[in-house]
């Protein structure tokens, strides 16, 4: 159990502004901050990677305390049980990408988990290449596995996909999702794309001007009417295309394109290059060993 | 030919330039991460030289350095190091005279790097030190050899100062720059031209070189 609760005047494009959040997230779960570029998110994930200092505050992670403004105790971010993930990589370019994975373990040289990582983030090809030589896509991979190289219980990542463009946004959150588990990960990721928050979350935060407005699941955030469907993808629609009563639409999930047929009136407000939430109710699906 | 003014030039320069490195690095690396209000006064003390006209500098430095000035006397008294006119004021006096060649190129390499670089290498449990010397340092090598090359060239073409402070004393403070003068005043231009093509000849060297490693960055990364 993580329990955080900052308080911090912050300076924005729009004026003064105060942060002043309370929040508490599970072991093991998936989190997202989501919300409008200047409301605080990157703030407060730095906030708890010890980056950044608030005005007031406290931070307990399973009993340990890393923040107490009152005690004037502030766990330094090295002694932080954190991995964190940047928007723009910070891969330090003096290094290859193997010099980077093993700067990050230091002398508790683990060999076996850094060739693991390597291997789940398929970077055994680009070992001795430079940060600089990479693509976008290849270096926050790197970044990622440089993240996890010390073992932390907590990743934050700060809009790691966001300067990547759309198909390698979903290899990577593949990734991200893959270690999210395979190493019982806490995890919090700052994010605004609807369709990437409830692919990857099981927890939305939505921060506005500085303060929580609504804490829940993604689907209950980002579907206005409440579905009992249990088959929920997300994908963009490529095509719509209406035959006669009915209209096709032709719908990007993952990288499958699928057709749906739906009534003219069910997507009269839907266009090509919208993100849309595809469910189904399951009383009969075809479910076959593969 | 002398080559006793252009081997005490070097001498000069090359040992100025070293001592720049070593009081340079770390105080470029607090002028770019200190958050202290009296930056902007620290910042202007060490830029003085570089609007200062030498023989200012050089009459201040003569005036403390000098056995009736109080550091010169204590110097003196106590460790018994003489500073005015000789080789190791000369070398005192270049390493202030230059001190906003090192830092100035070294801070904005400093200052240009990306915060996210000493952030991510701190979240990995890494010191203030180790990502100095591991990551910061080793990214801004070209802001160093500009610092070193502005430095030594700035020594090497030191004069006012030079003569205020060392005077022209062979073998001791009669560098170079100053033996032209000299030959010049004595009207004996055949020396002076041969010292000064000697001059001309390095500093073009050393630029040229510089501007060939900077072009070929394959050499630095």
């Amino acid at each position: 159990m993580i329990l955080c609760k900052f308080q911090k005047k912050l300076k924005g494009a729009s004026g003064e502004m105060l942060l002043d959040v309370k929040f508490s997230l599970k072991k093991g779960s998936f989190t997202v901050i989501y919300g409008e570029s200047g409301a605080g998110k990157t703030t407060l994930l730095r906030m708890m990677a010890g980056l950044i200092s608030p005005d007031k505050g406290n931070m307990k992670v399973d009993e340990k305390v890393w923040l107490d403004t009152p005690r004037k105790f502030e766990l330094e971010p090295q002694k932080r049980n954190t991995g964190m993930v940047f928007q723009d990589y910070a891969l330090f370019p003096n290094m290859t990408v193997e010099e980077n994975l093993k700067f990050a373990s230091g002398s508790k040289n683990n060999k076996s988990h850094l060739e693991e990582l390597i291997s789940i983030t398929q970077l055994n090809a680009l070992r001795n290449r430079k940060p600089s030589t990479l693509s976008g896509g290849q270096q926050q991979r790197v970044a990622l596995a440089r993240a996890l190289v010390r073992k932390p219980g907590i990743l934050l990542l700060d809009e790691p996909l966001s300067a990547l463009d759309h198909s390698i946004r979903g290899k990577l959150q593949d990734y991200i999702l893959r270690v999210h588990k395979k190493f019982n990960l806490t995890t919090v990721l700052v994010s605004h794309e609807p369709g990437e928050i409830i692919k990857m979350a099981d927890h939305v935060l939505v921060l506005e001007n500085g303060t929580i407005t609504k804490e829940d699941k993604p689907t209950a955030i980002f579907t206005k009417n409440k579905l009992s469907g249990k088959f929920q993808f997300t994908g963009e629609v490529l095509e719509v295309k209406p035959e006669g009563v009915v209209t096709i639409l032709s719908i990007l999930i993952g990288r499958n394109v699928i057709k749906v047929i739906c009534m003219e009136e069910e997507v009269k407000t839907i266009k090509a290059g919208d993100q849309v939430l595809v469910a189904s109710k399951a009383f009969n699906p075809v479910v076959q060993k593969i | 030919m002398e080559w006793g003014p252009l081997l005490l030039t070097l001498k000069l320069a090359i040992l100025s330039t070293f001592f720049l490195v070593i009081l340079g690095i770390p105080l470029a690396y607090w002028l770019a991460y200190t958050k202290t209000k009296i930056k902007p006064v620290a910042e202007a003390v060490i830029s003085m030289p570089l609007i200062l006209p030498p023989t200012v500098l050089g009459f201040y430095l003569l005036l403390a350095f000098g056995n009736s000035g109080f550091l010169g006397n204590w110097l003196n008294e106590v460790l018994g190091i003489q500073l005015a006119f000789s080789f190791t004021g000369l070398v005192v006096a270049s390493v202030i005279y230059s001190l906003p060649f090192m830092v100035q190129p070294i801070q904005s390499g400093f200052s240009n790097l990306p915060d996210n670089l000493r952030e991510a290498s701190y979240s990995l449990g890494k010191s203030k030190f180790t990502t100095f010397s591991k990551v910061l340092l080793p990214n801004i090598k070209t802001s160093l050899l500009t610092g070193m090359v502005l430095t030594f060239a700035h020594t090497i073409g030191e004069f006012g100062v030079v003569l205020m402070i060392g005077g022209n004393i062979p073998g001791e403070t009669r560098v170079a720059s100053i033996a032209i003068y000299d030959e010049v005043e004595a009207l004996n231009y055949a020396s002076a031209n041969r010292l000064s093509l000697v001059l001309f000849v390095l500093c073009f060297a050393i630029l040229l070189l510089v501007y060939l490693i900077n072009n070929g960055k394959r050499f630095w990364r």
